[in-house]
């Protein structure tokens, strides 16, 4: 008996001796690819596609990080926070509330119970507003930057790419990847936006300019 | 390669008549028609696409290569069709060499036997489902409903309409017929305990959706997905979504099972430099959706520890099979068709009577799932619900070539018909213009017709064979006088005449022009 691979791969086959390819011609790249641009510009078209996607953006140095991460968690009202194994603990020096560390045991629905969470970031895009996650140990699984509704993302201006093909080519295939670009959204009800479904409701940026 | 391969192979098989979302239950015209009376939909639809339009033309205008992008996208779909057995066999590698499980479906029918299998193993008896065309075109919803597995519905749209016992009506925004009013009737109705006193604010119901969902995504066990991308050279899937009910689906439950058609496979990591800047844009006109997660396999610590891939073929390798039909195969179900189609627009995605509506549903559904000429498939109307205005052809991020796959679909419907009464009335149309002067005493005789047009010269209704046409067109009354008699008569003659005086003058003019402006 043959099994359903081998047909459906006989049944691609077949088709594709039934009607061979027209031609095959290389696949032409004409598209921008590694663009670059000065860092006052790189900031500046990001923080404007970011606050498009009414993402929070704060810019700092990387000696301020602790206080403007201290600062963003208070305007939030953000007590209990939940960070990735491998961040910095000197991020969180100067928030006077709870820090708790996530790790792979602790049940995700649990992380519920966080008002907030503070990651790393992998790369970015400026032209599209957009922060990639890839799960290293300053980033965390997945479902830590997705449960709690505030997420503040650090991220340093040397890994922000201008475009997509220039992002795209910083990251590591085999990690798990989370790709996101302003707050959870819906336009599902006569297309009026609304801001937070079932993401996190507030993504707030912290951009290192020097690091 | 089948065992039966003899050196000629035989057209692969379309998706099963009758199962599954790819067949409405009457013709398109018939369903149509009622669609248009309802005033609410035309509303909704015609500010929905209306918005969708511009601002896709703002963010595909912000970028001075989108051509080339179309370009490059258009040409790796290609490669990738041209290439198939060797791309999913190394798809399978990868994905297995991760620590996921690769199975195969030929059809609806065992695709959803190998989900409703996999459910069953984990002693789950219910799943969550992140939004995905496939599994609502094999009907899985309601096949696991047979079985006593609940399948809950993520996305806010698929939602609403999970919850009003309806269909989808577009790709994107599958409630795109509801308004507010009624998606807040729904989940009064729908949701248990939800606050009665809930208004009609988006926001709000968006809420509520949340609560609704939370408590889902925090205690089921097992996912349901599609996928928009599968890259064979790295085994890795792609979701691309807004509302983070994909990423819940996708990370928190233990067991992740993804039904991908075989088309949604692309050969390179790098290719989704070009799709993550196409699809977006052209799709909900964002420079990017909010949330796209992309998984290899399975990984340790970090979301679902159990990963299956379903790799379903439904009638694509039929598809395949035809030259020109391939093509369509090379959809990224991003709905920019839709929104641009005159037809589309007025009509709602209902009318269609199947999962993939719209420009390019009207070529991928006969494609998949046949049109049977025998049984007077729904199907076979398909082809025919479109103007041919090319909207689409220009709205599409891979380029592909909708109104000449509608005509290649017309012309196959065609020769596949028999002897019809259209087919009667032609042949002797033609032989009564072979012959002049049977053609000319018919010219006479036509000019009958208008007595029986009325006085609008337009006939609403004609009899057999040509009620078909009628049905859904005025067709004009013949003129009083043929273009032949036209000529012999005096006037005829006199504007010949004239032209004729104007050609020789070679534009300069007549005597008679001369003395209306010397006046």
């Amino acid at each position: 008996m043959t099994t359903a691979r081998e047909t459906v791969l006989g049944r691609v086959r077949d088709a594709l001796a039934l009607a061979p390819a027209a031609d095959g011609a290389p696949v032409p790249r004409a598209y921008r690819t590694g663009r670059t641009l000065p860092d006052e510009e790189r900031l500046a078209l990001f923080t404007d596609r970011l606050a498009d996607y009414k993402a929070r953006v704060h810019p700092c140095t990387a000696d301020r990080t602790a206080e403007v991460i201290a600062e963003v968690l208070r305007e939030q009202g953000a007590e209990r926070i939940g960070v990735p194994a491998g961040l910095d603990p000197r991020w969180l020096s100067a928030h006077d509330g709870e820090v708790r560390q996530d790790s792979a045991d602790i049940p995700a629905p649990s992380l519920d119970a966080l008002d907030g969470v503070v990651t790393a970031s992998a790369v970015s895009c400026a032209e599209t507003g957009t922060i990639f996650l890839d799960g290293s140990p300053d980033q965390g699984r997945r479902a830590l930057s997705l449960v709690p509704d505030l997420h503040v993302c650090v991220v340093d201006l040397s890994t922000v790419e201008v475009g997509v093909p220039e992002a795209v080519a910083r990251l590591v295939p085999e990690r798990p990847t989370t790709l996101i670009s302003g707050p959870s959204a819906t336009s599902d009800i006569e297309l009026e936006r609304v801001e937070g479904v079932h993401g996190p409701r507030t993504l707030a940026v912290v951009i290192r300019t020097d690091a | 390669m089948s065992a039966t391969f003899l050196g000629m192979p035989a057209t692969p098989p379309r998706s099963p008549y009758g199962t599954g979302n790819l067949r409405g239950d009457r013709k398109f015209p018939a369903a149509a028609h009622d669609e248009l009376r309802n005033e609410q939909l035309r509303g909704n639809l015609g500010r929905a696409t209306r918005t969708i339009r511009a601002k896709r033309l703002t963010v595909t205008g912000e970028l001075p290569d989108w051509e080339e992008l179309r370009d490059a996208g258009s040409a790796i779909k290609t490669d990738t069709m041209n290439r198939l057995p060797e791309l999913l066999e190394e798809l399978e590698r990868n994905v297995t060499a991760r620590g996921g499980t690769v199975h195969w479906a030929r059809d609806g029918v065992e695709a959803n036997e190998i989900v409703a299998r996999l459910i069953k193993e984990t002693g789950s008896e219910e799943v969550i489902k992140v939004k995905s065309m496939a599994t609502q075109e094999i009907g899985l919803n309601e096949h696991l409903e047979s079985l006593g597995i609940t399948a809950h519905e993520t996305d806010l749209a698929e939602l609403i309409v999970q919850l009003a016992h309806d269909k989808p009506s577009h790709i994107l925004v599958p409630a795109i017929h509801r308004n507010r009013d009624e998606i807040r009737q729904i989940f009064l109705k729908e949701i248990p305990g939800v606050d009665p006193s809930l208004d009609n604010v988006p926001a709000h119901l968006a809420a509520a959706a949340r609560v609704y969902l939370r408590e889902k995504f925090m205690t089921t066990e097992v996912a349901v997905s599609g996928a928009n991308f599968g890259i064979a050279e790295t085994g890795t899937l792609s979701v691309v979504e807004s509302e983070g009910n994909g990423r819940m689906c996708l990370t928190l439950p233990d067991t992740l099972i993804t039904v991908m058609g075989i088309e949604k496979v692309l050969p390179r990591y790098q290719d989704l430099e070009v799709f993550l800047q196409l699809l977006p844009r052209s799709s909900t006109g964002e420079r990017m959706n909010p949330y796209t997660s992309m998984w290899t396999g399975v990984t340790p610590g970090d979301g679902p520890q159990t990963f299956h891939l379903v790799l379903l073929d439904n009638g694509r390798t039929a598809a395949l099979a035809d030259r020109i039909g391939r093509e369509a195969l090379n959809c990224i179900r991003c709905s920019a068709c839709l929104n641009v189609c005159p037809v589309y627009e007025r009509t709602g995605g209902h009318a269609y009577g199947s999962t993939y509506p719209g420009p390019i549903g009207a070529v991928l559904t006969p494609q998949l799932a046949g049109m049977d000429a025998a049984r007077d498939d729904p199907n076979s109307s398909l082809p025919y619900a479109s103007s041919l205005c090319g909207a689409c052809f220009d709205a599409c991020p891979v380029k592909i070539d909708i109104p000449s796959l509608l005509v290649e679909l017309r012309h196959q419907h065609t020769e596949r018909s028999g002897t019809t009464a259209e087919k009667l009335a032609m042949k002797a149309a033609a032989g009564v213009m072979s012959r002049p002067k049977v053609y000319t005493a018919a010219q006479k005789a036509s000019g009958l017709g208008r007595v029986l047009a009325g006085r609008d010269g337009k006939f609403s209704h004609l009899p057999p064979p040509f009620s078909g046409w009628s049905e859904s067109r005025d067709t004009p009354a013949p003129p009083e006088q043929t273009f032949r008699a036209w000529l012999a008569s005096a006037e005829g003659a006199a504007t010949m005449r004239a032209a004729a005086d104007e050609h020789t003058r070679g534009g300069q003019p007549t005597r008679d022009q001369q003395q209306e402006e010397d006046k």
